[in-house]
């Protein structure tokens, strides 16, 4: 790093870049990946940067692989992050539920395209929200950011970064095709004023050290490999030092821990966009690249005298159940546009307790505007939606 | 070879909660334990520096066993995981203990790979034949014609030689006994871990009670005879006719080579270069 003090500039970059200068300035020191588009520049410049700064850059032979040496990498210490696409964020989900497991923070970013399976890789799409939740099996609770412009995608891997070391998980930043790719302007900030959450080392003697403590304090605190503490890692369920476990009440513990560290800390880790709200009757709910057709939809509809809002949820997991319940409750209508077949609106009716028909696809107040042909919604299609409820 | 008495083992092994451990009787990854300590404190390397990575498997479970920074990790995936580790730490001494499914059938590709790159970590494969954990299915070394609980008619699969897949792939050391010559594992052992590169050394060992049992192979004092008179040195084996080197295996250092350049050693290398041309700017 130079000496001279870097002033906050404008720039022109594009979004996938952004994520990529985002966890760089959070301190990413490990990043291991495998090439799928439409994620790749994001290796790519994390090949250029990151031997520059004494840092590690490692294409693996797949995607498994990739997850895997960023879990061991964090666990030797390093602040690590890999990014795909969806297939190859399909094969690191078993390893995805490894660094829950084990509370292991790490940074996968799923630049979203369109699927099932190979899919449209040129494309966007939205349709890995329900994996980013469900993905791994058996119950672990997500974290899982979505930004909507090249700055965001900048700022929000920065927090995806802070949100892995603070509560020792691995952390989504969901993004697609068009958000990844396009270019936008982004003020840099000063990177040695980013705010990073460092990681807390354990002041217990060894012999004392819980890698896993019931009721610990957040940021977790954290031993690292090669640090005097050897610690056991293990998937299996285990016990306060990290030791295999078949007890219920050690169990327990363990999967209370890794649920409630996340329910307990909602407040903390979910952040939404309010937009014309504030009289607004009807609310188009949207996240990442469609909720930019939104707001513009929300502009043409204002023109036309009719009160429209739009809010979006940045932290899509945990699902902002209080928020969407403070703030849509009342409204006359909910209008969901995404590029999927209706998952931010299935999570919405789960809150709302929306009556969902399965002939019509529709509930009572919500009204869904899905696409999965590799096409973005279009202001004009959400407006024509908001001229048939208003 | 330094005598390492078997009170001095004891301060490597966690002594809380662990044991008694899971292996069944007769079970050879005892001894492998016993020779990867041995080795250890050989060659004098602090607990602290080692990290002990595994997969899934009967094999795999030997970390927690284990006094060293210990990583017990997804089935296949050892290698792949003890890559980020070595790579971020390179100042570590990473071992892999892993079992003949784990490291060719799911982890085939990590293992190839990390062949190939150099990267120096200590393989130590234990190769029961058999899928011991789940309860006896055939693996990728499983002997043509035998019996496992997926293969009730006889095994129809060829076999992997995994020394001849580790030099193909480009392994640098490489080497194979069996867990009857534990001198000889341990001394492999302490030469791949002196050894800069990836180095694997596969122990032949024995299961008695699944794999031994379904294939009629005998107790496990009669499998300890079987792994002497079958795992012979390369010199011996040269002298057998061919009909009787069927279910003989080599053993001894099949592959040492210093020439190639290890893997972290060669991204130092890397780091030093930018570092020289750039003159540390960097925005």
């Amino acid at each position: 790093m130079s000496n001279n003090k870097i002033k906050p500039k404008t720039v022109l970059m594009q979004g996938n870049e952004a994520i990529a200068r985002g966890a760089l300035a959070a301190g990413l020191d490990f990043f291991a990946g495998y090439p799928i588009t439409p994620s790749t520049e994001i290796a790519e410049i994390c090949s250029v940067e990151l031997p520059k700064i004494k840092g590690k850059f490692i294409q693996m032979e797949d995607e498994i692989a990739s997850i895997s040496a960023i879990i061991g990498a964090s666990l030797a210490g390093a602040r690590t992050m890999t990014a795909t696409s969806g297939p190859g964020y399909s094969l690191m989900t078993e390893g995805i539920g490894f660094a829950k497991m084990t509370e292991t923070p790490c940074v996968v970013v799923n630049v979203m395209r369109g699927g099932p399976s190979t899919g449209l890789p040129t494309k966007p799409s939205q349709s890995d929200i329900m994996q980013a939740r469900w993905g791994n099996h058996g119950d672990a609770p997500a974290i899982a950011l979505y930004p909507n412009s090249v700055s965001e995608s900048y700022a929000l891997s920065i927090r995806a970064m802070n949100l892995a070391e603070k509560y020792r998980t691995c952390v989504v930043i969901l993004s697609d095709e068009v958000l990844g790719h396009m270019r936008g302007p982004i003020e840099l900030p000063d990177i040695s004023k980013v705010k990073i959450v460092k990681r807390v080392t354990p002041t217990k003697p060894p012999e004392w050290y819980q890698h896993y403590p019931d009721n610990p304090k957040y940021p977790m605190p954290k031993a690292c490999f090669g640090e005097g503490y050897r610690f056991h890692v293990t998937g299996l369920s285990h016990d306060a030092k990290g030791f295999p476990t078949n007890r219920a009440d050690e169990t327990k513990i363990l999967m209370d821990r890794l649920r409630n560290k996340i329910a307990y800390h909602i407040d903390d880790i979910v952040q939404i966009e309010n937009y014309q709200m504030h009289d607004a009757k009807i609310v188009i709910f949207a996240a990442g690249i469609t909720s930019r057709a939104a707001k513009e939809a929300v502009m043409m509809a204002r023109k036309k005298g009719i009160r429209v809002g739009m809010m979006r949820p940045l932290t899509i997991w945990p699902f902002p159940d209080a928020l969407v319940k403070k703030y849509l409750g009342e409204k006359k209508a909910i209008i969901v546009p995404e590029l999927n077949e209706g998952q931010l609106s299935l999570e919405l009716k789960r809150v709302m307790g929306g009556i969902w028909n399965y002939e019509t696809r529709k509930t009572k107040k919500i009204k869904e505007i899905n696409r999965t042909d590799g096409l973005l919604i279009t202001p004009d299609q959400i407006l024509q939606t908001i001229m048939e409820v208003k | 070879m330094q005598k390492i008495s078997q009170k001095s083992i004891h301060k490597y092994l966690r002594h809380d909660k662990k044991f008694p451990h899971v292996w069944c009787p007769g079970c050879s990854n005892g001894i492998v334990l016993g020779a990867v300590i041995r080795a250890i404190a050989e060659l004098g390397l602090k607990k602290d520096n080692i990290a002990m990575v595994s997969g899934i498997g009967c094999s795999s479970r030997m970390p927690v066993y284990a006094d060293f920074n210990t990583l017990h990790s997804l089935h296949g995936r050892a290698i792949a995981y003890a890559t980020g580790v070595k790579m971020y730490k390179p100042e570590m001494d990473v071992v892999v203990i892993t079992g003949d499914g784990d490291a060719t059938a799911i982890g085939g590709n990590h293992f190839i790979h990390a062949a190939r790159r150099n990267i120096n970590l200590t393989v130590v494969l234990i190769n029961n034949n058999i899928y011991g954990m789940t309860g006896g299915q055939y693996s990728p070394t499983t002997p043509h014609g035998d019996i496992a609980t997926t293969t009730p008619y006889g095994n129809i699969d060829p076999t992997f030689d995994i020394c001849k897949l580790a030099i193909g792939a480009g392994a640098t050391f490489v080497a194979r006994t069996s867990a009857y010559h534990a001198i000889e594992t341990q001394s492999f052992i302490k030469q791949a871990f002196e050894h800069k590169g990836f180095s694997l050394v596969e122990i032949v060992s024995a299961c008695p009670v699944i794999y031994g049992r379904l294939n009629k192979k005998g107790d496990a004092p009669t499998m300890m005879k079987q792994m002497k008179e079958n795992v012979i040195s390369v010199k011996d084996y040269e002298k057998l006719s061919p009909d009787d080197k069927t279910n003989k295996v080599t053993r001894g250092i099949l592959m040492h080579d210093t020439e190639k350049k290890e893997y972290t050693e060669a991204y130092g290398d890397l780091i030093d270069s930018l570092d020289e041309s750039e003159g540390g700017s960097n925005e």
